[in-house]
């Protein structure tokens, strides 16, 4: 619309009859951009969460996979000695020297001359000094290997591993990369023969705590959460229902339970670390409890779940219609039996819900592990729940916490798999709420 | 020393046996009740599984709670008694020189049970202390050297005090388990109110039950209170109050050198400017967005951006902490060297990697859904009719926002805000990642400052002697900021309630 028709209708307007200036277009400006705030708030709370996940799911993927090395290992008994001596002891087949197995196995496939030093150490250089481990289980396992040749595939070192994954700029003069130009040419000969991969790195997910970046994963921190959300299952449910039903069925209206309502809520609104202090002082200092063990982390976490647990129960509990109690009362069935035999069952599926929130709530608390000993340097499964363990997100915590380059891979990896769990968490959740959910 | 190692019995199978019994007095009271049944016309009062259930009650909470009382007051009365054999000049001496004592004689008495029965037999109350060491040894167990000869005899004696107490535990639960079975078992009879003996239980346990939560919060207080005043023994609460230097030295175990300076206001500062920060970012964003999903947008899209923007609510936040030590700080930290490369040609990075900002900015995405699902609830909750009626007088959507729904949810909208500030002030895993461990007192948004939360773990992680300033230090902050959040939370609750009644 061009502005003279424009001043012209607004002049006939004016002519027609003069109307009070109400500031409409004013107003109507101002509601479009308030309207346009509220986009701009979503629009950055939802580039947010793009943000973050991108820049997790980008370093972290290739956290998945892992190079490795296929070298023919001869298992020489020069170096580990006859089967027969093994039979007798095995201190020197836990103590041989596998690394160099290694070495000259990936000497002999790289075609080096094994009086050239330099050549050798830099060959040395590609793969993990954690073969140790990988060949003596092969050894431990079947001592008929010794004194044959065998390919195995070995974990390349970190710094290979970072290089072929492009996380270093080969273009950069020599001094400054950790992987030289000798190296370089072993690792293109190495592809054409077809030696070198990426292989998918169950070790990830199977291993322990470790110094060297290739060797470690998260299965010690997994199965140690695990511990901890059962101990949290096992306690917080009973507990958490048993409460909610007293709570919403039996109290009466007085100081005592306004007393433990306040309570409730404000528990839930307590800093996770402040339920690491009283871990540490009731539960390790007081009851002797063993530090860095699962069973204080679950007991502590059992805590911090309570509430969130509590406060769903009685949702679900106030959703059951009280149709439902007073015909289970009129037919005779006591208050107890009403409650235990009619209404828990119908509110299960949000007690259930509720439940699978707190679980997920506690598998990702990090801060009260911290105080009770759980930056722990563990490479061993966990037995039982009061052997040290750690968890998940304290192994992610303790990662992050390492300088080289090959860690925030890692850490990145860790929290998927962590972000992996509690997305199933919830989705179950949230599937349980749409199957069951009821309206009365 | 008669009783064999391969004789005692664990506590965990005396629960066992504690439930087996129960539970065979259960299936007995079954039977005898499903008996009485049909006899002539007589009805039970309770049906059989309520009898059974009396049964298994009388069977197992009494025992129960005897093994439990036991297990608390025994380690007690058999360290009241050893320590009063104690030679006089250790008695005379400190608490802490005795404790140690005992603990090297505890040590000592509990590695005599591991020793098998030969070496045992050789271990005499004459025997010296080198040998018996020698033998521990052996098997694993050190014994620190200021163990004395005079310990022999009391580790002896507090070893066969233990055997002794085990066993008569063990005869003691079991005998009320059994009686407690037999008892009520006798009682079955078709009149019993087996049911509402049981229900009495029942409710019993369910008030149990919830007064956890009560001694939750006073496990807290007391936990934190004592390790608290033991700190202000050692450190004046004025030095600690108003100290603006904090520098708690870590000493070695016995040296007299000063403990260091503990001033809470660097801590305090730096604690309140990251959440003032993240505040300033979260609210308007939270409370904008909250605004628009519960007056303007269609259900639709409040179905996929709501549950999305709650996706960060359920992010753990070692996460967040993670994504500021690698992404945000270093992304700040080179746009701070691009714009002052550009305004001044000199590239130097103004913003530190761990920086105030860098902490609050991350802080304050964790906290968006925090403020947005909250106060989208109490939006949510103003009456229609409040709306309708200003839109019918003729306002616009944005005036009816502004003049009429705000002005009615501001009291919830406070108490929102109150429990979100209450979160940001105890968030511990990203300032410890992206605050930096620096107790500064600046304003410069720009470089690290440390916080609460930070401190308490710094001074707790790590190998350190429990008894020391540095360590009780953390449970002072811990009070104190347990105080400060509680204080938060109790007047956010308070608004809440006092606003939920207007409405309803």
């Amino acid at each position: 619309m061009s502005d003279a028709t424009a001043n012209g209708i607004a002049d006939a307007a004016a002519a027609r009859k003069p109307r009070r200036d109400i500031g409409i277009k004013k107003r109507y400006a101002a509601e479009r951009r308030f309207k346009a705030y509220g986009i701009i708030a979503i629009a950055i709370g939802l580039a947010f969460l793009v943000a973050l996940m991108w820049s997790i799911v980008s370093q972290g993927y290739t956290a998945f996979w892992q190079t490795e090395i296929e070298v023919p290992i001869s298992f020489s008994e020069k170096v580990l000695g006859t089967p027969e001596q093994a039979n007798e002891s095995q201190t020197k087949l836990l103590m041989a020297n596998y690394p160099q197995l290694a070495r000259d196995g990936l000497v002999q496939l790289l075609g080096i001359d094994p009086a050239d030093k330099k050549a050798v150490s830099a060959a040395n250089g590609l793969i993990s000094s954690g073969t140790r481990v990988t060949l003596r289980d092969i050894v431990m396992n079947d001592l008929s290997v010794i004194g044959t040749t065998e390919d195995v595939w070995l974990y390349a070192s970190s710094e290979l591993d970072s290089a072929l994954k492009g996380q270093y700029d080969l273009d950069v003069p020599e001094n400054r990369r950790p992987i030289s130009d000798l190296q370089l040419q072993y690792i293109e000969k190495l592809r054409q023969q077809g030696a070198i991969e990426q292989r998918f790195n169950w070790g990830l997910f199977t291993s322990g705590a470790s110094s060297r970046a290739e060797t470690a994963g998260v299965g010690v921190a997994i199965i140690g959460s695990l511990y901890m959300m059962l101990i949290v299952l096992a306690l917080a449910l009973p507990i958490g229902v048993a409460a909610s039903i007293y709570l919403e069925e039996f109290a009466p209206k007085n100081r005592f339970t306004d007393l433990i309502e306040v309570n409730i809520n404000n528990l839930a609104a307590v800093p996770s670390i402040v339920f690491g202090l009283l871990g540490l002082a009731v539960f390790i200092n007081w009851f002797g409890l063993p530090r860095s063990a699962a069973l204080v982390g679950g007991l502590v976490l059992t805590l911090m779940t309570l509430p969130t647990i509590i406060i769903a129960t009685r949702a679900a509990l106030r959703a059951v219609p009280p149709s439902i109690r007073s015909a289970a009362l009129g037919l005779g069935a006591s208050k107890t039996q009403t409650i235990f035999h009619h209404v828990l069952p119908l509110a299960a599926p949000g007690i259930l819900t509720g439940t699978i929130i707190g679980l997920a709530q506690a598998l990702g608390e990090t801060a009260p592990l911290l105080l009770i000993g759980m930056v722990a340097f563990v490479a061993d499964y966990p037995s039982t729940p009061l052997d040290p363990s750690t968890a998940l997100p304290v192994q992610i915590y303790m990662w992050a916490n390492e300088a080289e380059r090959a860690f925030v891979e890692r850490t990145s990896g860790a929290i998927i798999i962590l972000l992996g769990f509690l997305a199933i968490m919830n989705v179950t959740a949230i599937l349980l709420r749409r199957r069951f959910e009821r309206r009365w | 020393m008669s009783f064999g190692e391969s004789l005692s019995v664990s506590t965990f199978t005396i629960i066992l046996i504690v439930i087996a019994i129960g539970l065979v007095g259960a299936v007995l009271a079954y039977r005898r009740a499903r008996g009485l049944v049909g006899r002539d016309g007589v009805k039970l009062h309770s049906r059989p599984t309520y009898h059974a259930s009396f049964v298994a009650c009388w069977g197992m909470i009494p025992s129960l709670l005897v093994l439990a009382v036991w297990l608390i007051a025994a380690p007690i009365v058999i360290s009241a008694d050893v320590r009063g054999n104690f030679p006089e000049g250790v008695l005379a001496q400190s608490d802490l020189t005795e404790d140690l004592a005992y603990g090297i004689v505890e040590s000592m008495g509990s590695g005599l049970r591991v020793l098998p029965e030969d070496e045992r037999a050789r271990v005499t109350e004459a025997t010296p202390v080198e040998d018996v060491a020698d033998l521990l040894r052996n098997r694993g167990i050190p014994i620190a050297s200021a163990a004395a000869d005079w310990m022999v005899p009391l580790a002896i004696q507090l070893n066969s005090m233990q055997i002794w107490s085990q066993w008569a535990m063990t005869a003691a639960v079991l005998l009320v388990a059994l009686a407690g079975v037999a008892l009520a078992y006798r009682r079955i009879a078709p009149r019993l109110r087996a049911r509402n003996n049981v229900e009495r239980i029942v409710t019993g346990a369910l008030i149990a039950a919830s007064s956890i939560a009560i001694m939750t919060t006073v496990g807290i207080v007391f936990s934190m209170l004592f390790e608290t005043i033991d700190f202000f023994s050692r450190i004046s609460p004025a030095e600690f109050f108003f100290g603006t230097v904090w520098e708690p030295r870590f000493s070695s175990a016995g040296s007299t050198g000063s403990a260091g300076s503990f001033g809470f206001i660097p801590l305090l500062a730096g604690t309140l400017y990251i959440g003032a920060v993240a505040m300033i970012i979260a609210v308007p964003i939270g409370l904008f967005a909250a605004i628009y999903m519960a007056e303007y947008a269609d259900n639709r899209t409040r179905s996929i951006v709501k549950p999305l923007l709650e996706v960060l609510a359920g992010i753990p936040t070692i996460v967040y902490g993670f994504f500021a030590l690698v992404t945000v700080g270093p992304f700040l930290r080179d746009l701070s060297a691009e714009i002052s490369g550009l305004v001044t040609g000199n590239y130097a990075s103004f913003i530190e990697a761990q920086s105030v900002l860098t902490a609050g900015l991350v802080m304050a995405i964790m906290l968006i859904p925090f403020v947005s699902s909250l106060s989208d609830d109490i939006i949510t909750s103003v009456p229609q009719s409040l709306r309708d009626g200003s839109l019918g007088l003729g306002a616009t959507r944005s005036e009816t926002i502004k003049r009429v729904i705000l002005p009615a949810a501001l009291p919830g909208i406070v108490s929102a805000l109150l429990l979100t500030a209450s979160r940001a002030i105890g968030e511990t895993m990203i300032v410890v990642l992206a605050a930096g461990v620096a107790a500064n007192l600046t304003l410069n948004p720009f470089e690290p400052m440390t916080t609460i939360t930070v401190k308490i773990v710094a001074q707790l992680t790590g190998d350190l002697e429990f008894n020391s300033p540095q360590t009780l230090v953390a449970f002072a902050l811990g009070m104190t900021l347990f105080v400060i959040t509680l204080c938060l939370n109790i007047y956010a609750l308070y608004i809440v309630r006092k606003y939920k009644e207007q409405y309803e």
